[in-house]
């Protein structure tokens, strides 16, 4: 298979396996196993081409050209590859909980749920392997189409509500203010190519450039810059594995992505150091990951507290961005498959839990760690990653983007990222130690009669929940010990 | 010897038919005859742009009459692809028309129908290939008057109503421009398109020829319903036969749009009335407030067809706002949004003839549920609803990028903006559909209601479909507007 097939492939896969998804709609057991096949499959088309791109390889192919000089492109490098891997990686682990959460719930329309989420993946990787800024907005906006029925899924007012918030703001950032951002660019410098070293650089200068960034990076609403993050907590009321592979990673990383590719290929980095503009940027992702955390302090909703934790987090990475040197932008660029890792660990648990218990609130989930013992263990390890502790995979994140903001001599954004990070103890591990200290309030057996369990028993989620969850609580701890290959991969995008 | 009347024989060929049509008395037959007629139409509209594009303008001389004289046809780029656009429309609607008129109208009035509907696309036709003013003008007659006929035949009583107030504006738009016709002779002594584009630059300072200008931009501007002089159209649409609404939708106002390019960038030129009247400066504004006002008002209406008939008005202002432009991308944006739309919205109005004939009404609480009854009809709706919005992938989004483009030429802001956030309250009065079709549930004890049947879903298919795959490839439709627009642009020649 050659290159330029493999990134076709690993668009088509998904898209053929929506198609099929549908068709087996009646056979819900054959629909899964075509998830699984699928998910599989593209995983593996996608991971044939890391070799190329490790050796220095820009693998692309061109499918159509769209408008004169626009074509729809696609070229593999570095950024593009770590989150192609992560996102179709993700959606195996995910398909299998996703079996276990579905079912488990009794959940309705679950084709329909499938078949978005093939399309969802599809968009996602059709981001990570764009090779114009064109093609990126083309699959950006089909992400958040493909997702907004598996916001709306439950179809009541709540998620109809929520599915509204959702639609509305990340299509009105993207068509009012990134569009335009789009339009301009292609209007001064002539082409949308991502190209090393930024196409803006000699063209744009001066005020002109903190303008585009303005509407880049409030454009790309799925990155969750305040003020425009609040489609992401409404978008909670999706089912949880939606909040897990699309709401902390797929869409919310494409988001940041986007930030990152806008940053380096767009602009470029030594243009943003020049012209200063990086600097408020910093100052304004710093105000959201503040913000963020301390709302997510007062939610006692898991899901909710999740997602302002993702806001937190999101900054991190377009702090990463902002800080325009070469440090800042492999510290962002490694958070984001950090906390990835993370932030799908915890989102899984909290999805167990629910599944287990029926259980959403903090508040009520004291002494459960002891009845889900596995769950809770995984969440302990999904937290200290996100805290960024070692030995788990967040430490690195954290750990690039503090020799970034040491090197742009921005002293005070350690310092925020000092704090995020008591803040973060703050906000998680709170939930860790109610489940596994406080005692549990309620005599058990009252539930369910002669078939409950004996006390201190263990009731954990389907099996089909519970693996994947572990399986991410190790991925947290493997990325810690297997950094390196991320960082040698990465290393080319920094250079000049 | 047949491709050089080719001209000819694309309004002689559906002209003919009509009275037949009339005479076969028997549904059925009729309807065949007008298959075959439009079908015949739109393979000569391919040839002829064909033809125009390689080898370039076509002049016709009817009757053999020599051309300030005897009336003249004249095709090129520009009327060459309108004309492309209506046959088409016209060869797509038909093979739907059948089971729609079938259900809407009483069996003694379908040759009826079918007269009048060849009638007007003899007409449609007839002004856009037309190289004669006072030409345009019976032709302009001859669509009008029979599309005032297919409004009234809508089963609605209203539908009476719509089509007197349609009647009394659209003589009034026709009465404006005989009278600038008229003017125009008077100052001239000609009524030939191209020998008028040669005597009217002398005649720049004259009076006459400016009060002519007026009365033909008011008239054109009535039968396009450009802004403030809109008022007839969402009732027509709303009202009217759901084939006809399509029909009318997808062709009527791009041929009127088509006659004030037609007027501004040949007959009185580009610098006359971009630069010496300064037209665009009437027009841009508005067509913004067009794109702004009527975008709104759609989101607040509960009869999904009117809400698309505002929706019309305010896609209206966008190819107004290209041509206001005058400028090569300006114009490349509105003749490209002449074809896009007539895809798009003749898509989404067949969609909604297919929701009419199973569940019997377009109201937005009617379509609760729908989503899962009739799933290609409402997904086809979906699509056609995007392309509004202007999402990548549809053939919206190439109009809009084209149009902010122009904007920004001009480094105007403000109207870059304008056209965005046109496409969000798209969005707004699109997905109040979506919701209620794909998220609402059907009402208790409704009656079971089944897929549309393949002779309505395809020909809705194709026009949805083209404004997906013109969304993707553009080669065609950019490449032709590019031209049409050079050579408007380039003057009269």
């Amino acid at each position: 298979m050659s290159p330029p097939d493999a990134i076709l492939l690993s668009l088509a896969i998904p898209l053929a396996g929506a198609a099929l998804i549908a068709l087996a709609h009646r056979r819900p057991n054959l629909r899964e196993a075509v998830t699984l096949v699928t998910s599989g499959l593209m995983f593996l088309t996608v991971a044939s081409l890391v070799p190329e791109v490790m050796a220095g390889g820009r693998p692309e192919a061109t499918l159509i050209e769209m408008l004169p000089g626009l074509p729809l492109r696609f070229e593999v490098e570095p950024l593009g590859m770590m989150f192609g891997l992560l996102a179709s990686g993700l959606w195996i682990v995910t398909s299998v909980y996703s079996i276990g959460y579905m079912r488990a719930n009794d959940e309705a329309h679950q084709t329909r749920y499938y078949v978005c989420f093939a399309v969802a993946l599809a968009s996602t990787i059709g981001v990570a392997f764009a090779g114009n800024m064109m093609t990126l907005f083309v699959f950006y906006e089909a992400l958040t189409l493909s997702t907004y029925p598996l916001v709306a899924h439950k179809g009541t007012d709540e998620a109809m509500r929520g599915g509204r918030t959702y639609l509305g703001l990340l299509l009105f950032t993207s068509i009012g203010l990134q569009l335009l951002g789009i339009l301009w660019t292609w209007r001064i410098a002539g082409t949308l190519d991502f190209t090393v070293g930024g196409i803006l650089a000699g063209k744009a200068s001066g005020p002109v450039v903190g303008i585009l960034l303005l509407l880049y990076v409030y454009g790309i609403g799925k990155a969750a810059l305040m003020p425009f993050h609040r489609w992401l907590p409404a978008a909670m009321v999706a089912p949880t594995p939606v909040s897990a592979l699309l709401h902390a990673v797929a869409v919310v990383k494409v988001g940041v992505f986007t930030v990152m590719k806008v940053v380096v290929y767009i602009f470029g980095i030594d243009l943003l150091a020049a012209t200063g503009h990086g600097v408020w940027l910093t100052y304004i992702a710093a105000a959201t990951l503040l913000s963020a955390s301390l709302v997510a302090l007062t939610q006692d909703n898991l899901k909710a507290r999740l997602a302002y934790s993702t806001i937190s987090q999101l900054a991190y990475v377009v702090l990463g961005a902002a800080l325009a040197n070469p440090w800042g932008v492999i510290g962002g660029s490694m958070h984001i498959a950090m906390h990835a890792m993370g932030k799908i660990t915890l989102f899984f648990c909290a999805g167990a839990i629910y599944t287990a218990t029926h259980k959403t609130e903090v508040s009520q989930m004291t002494g459960l760690g002891r009845i889900m013992p596995f769950t809770f263990g995984a969440f302990l390890i999904g937290s200290l990653s996100i805290i960024g502790l070692p030995p788990l995979g967040g430490a690195w994140g954290k750990w690039y983007l503090m020799l970034g903001a040491a090197e742009g001599e921005q002293l005070i954004m350690i310092a925020v990222l000092m704090i995020s990070s008591l803040l973060n103890v703050a906000y998680l591990i709170p939930i860790v130690a109610r489940g596994f200290f406080l005692p549990s309030p309620e005599p058990q057996p009252a539930s369910a009669g002669a078939a409950a369990a004996p006390r201190g028993g263990i009731r954990e989620a389907p099996m089909f929940c519970v693996v994947p969850l572990c399986l991410t609580a190790l991925g947290c701890l493997a990325l810690f010990f297997f950094a390196d290959p991320i960082y040698r991969l990465l290393e080319p995008i920094a250079a000049p | 010897m047949i491709a050089a009347h080719l001209p000819a024989l694309q309004i002689v060929l559906p002209l003919a038919a009509a009275p037949l049509c009339l005479l076969l008395r028997r549904g059925t037959l009729a309807w065949a005859l007008a298959l075959a007629a439009s079908w015949a139409a739109l393979v000569c509209a391919a040839l002829l742009l064909r033809q125009v594009l390689i080898s370039g303008p076509i002049s016709y001389e009817l009757g053999s009459w020599a051309a300030p004289w005897g009336i003249e046809y004249r095709v090129d780029a520009v009327n060459g692809f309108v004309l492309l656009i209506v046959a088409a429309v016209g060869a797509v609607i038909l093979p739907y028309a059948r089971t729609s008129v079938a259900h809407e109208l009483p069996e003694e009035q379908h040759a009826t129908f079918y007269t009048a509907f060849l009638l007007c696309l003899t007409g449609l036709l007839g002004v856009t290939i037309t190289g004669d003013a006072f030409n345009l003008f019976v032709f302009l007659e001859i669509s009008s008057l029979s599309s005032y006929v297919l409004i009234a035949l809508g089963r609605d009583r209203r539908a009476l109503t719509a089509a007197f107030q349609y009647l009394v504006m659209g003589t009034i738009g026709a009465t404006f421009i005989v009278i600038g016709v008229g003017l125009l002779y008077m100052a001239t002594g000609t009524l030939n398109m191209m020998d008028l584009a040669e005597r009217l630059p002398p005649l720049a300072g004259n009076r006459t020829v400016l009060v002519a200008f007026a009365f033909l931009t008011v008239g054109t501007g009535l039968k396009l319903a450009l802004f403030p002089l809109h008022f007839w159209l969402p009732n027509a649409y709303a009202y009217a036969p759901s084939v006809v609404t399509g029909f009318l939708a997808a062709t009527a106002t791009k041929v009127s749009v088509y006659v004030l390019l037609r007027f501004f960038f040949t007959v009185f030129g580009v610098g006359y009335s971009f630069e010496v009247l300064s037209v665009g400066k009437l027009l841009i504004p508005l067509a913004a407030i067009a794109i702004l006002v009527c975008s709104t008002v759609a989101i607040f209406q509960n009869d999904v067809k009117r809400m698309l008939a505002y929706s019309s008005i305010a896609q209206i202002g966008y190819m107004i706002m290209g041509i206001g432009f005058a400028t090569t991308t300006g114009l490349t944006a509105g003749i490209l949004h002449l074809f896009n739309h007539a895809m798009m919205k003749g898509g989404l109005f067949l969609a909604l003839g297919c929701v009419f004939l199973r569940v019997g009404s377009v109201r937005l609480e009617a379509l609760h549920g729908l989503g899962k009854r009739m799933p290609l009809t409402m997904f086809s709706f979906v699509l056609g609803g995007l392309s509004l919005v202007g999402v990548p992938l549809t053939v919206g989004f190439i109009s809009k990028w084209y149009l902010v483009q122009a904007a920004l030429e001009r480094d105007d802001w403000i109207l870059a903006v304008v056209v965005l956030v046109g496409s969000l309250l798209a969005l707004v009065y699109v997905w109040r559909v979506v919701e209620a079709a794909y998220f609402k549930p059907a009402p208790e004890g409704a009656a079971k209601v089944e897929e549309a049947p393949l002779s309505m879903l395809i020909p809705t298919w194709v026009l949805i479909g083209a404004s997906i795959y013109f969304g993707i490839d553009t080669s065609l439709t950019v490449g032709v507007a590019r031209q049409a627009a050079a050579q408007l642009i380039g003057g009269a020649s």
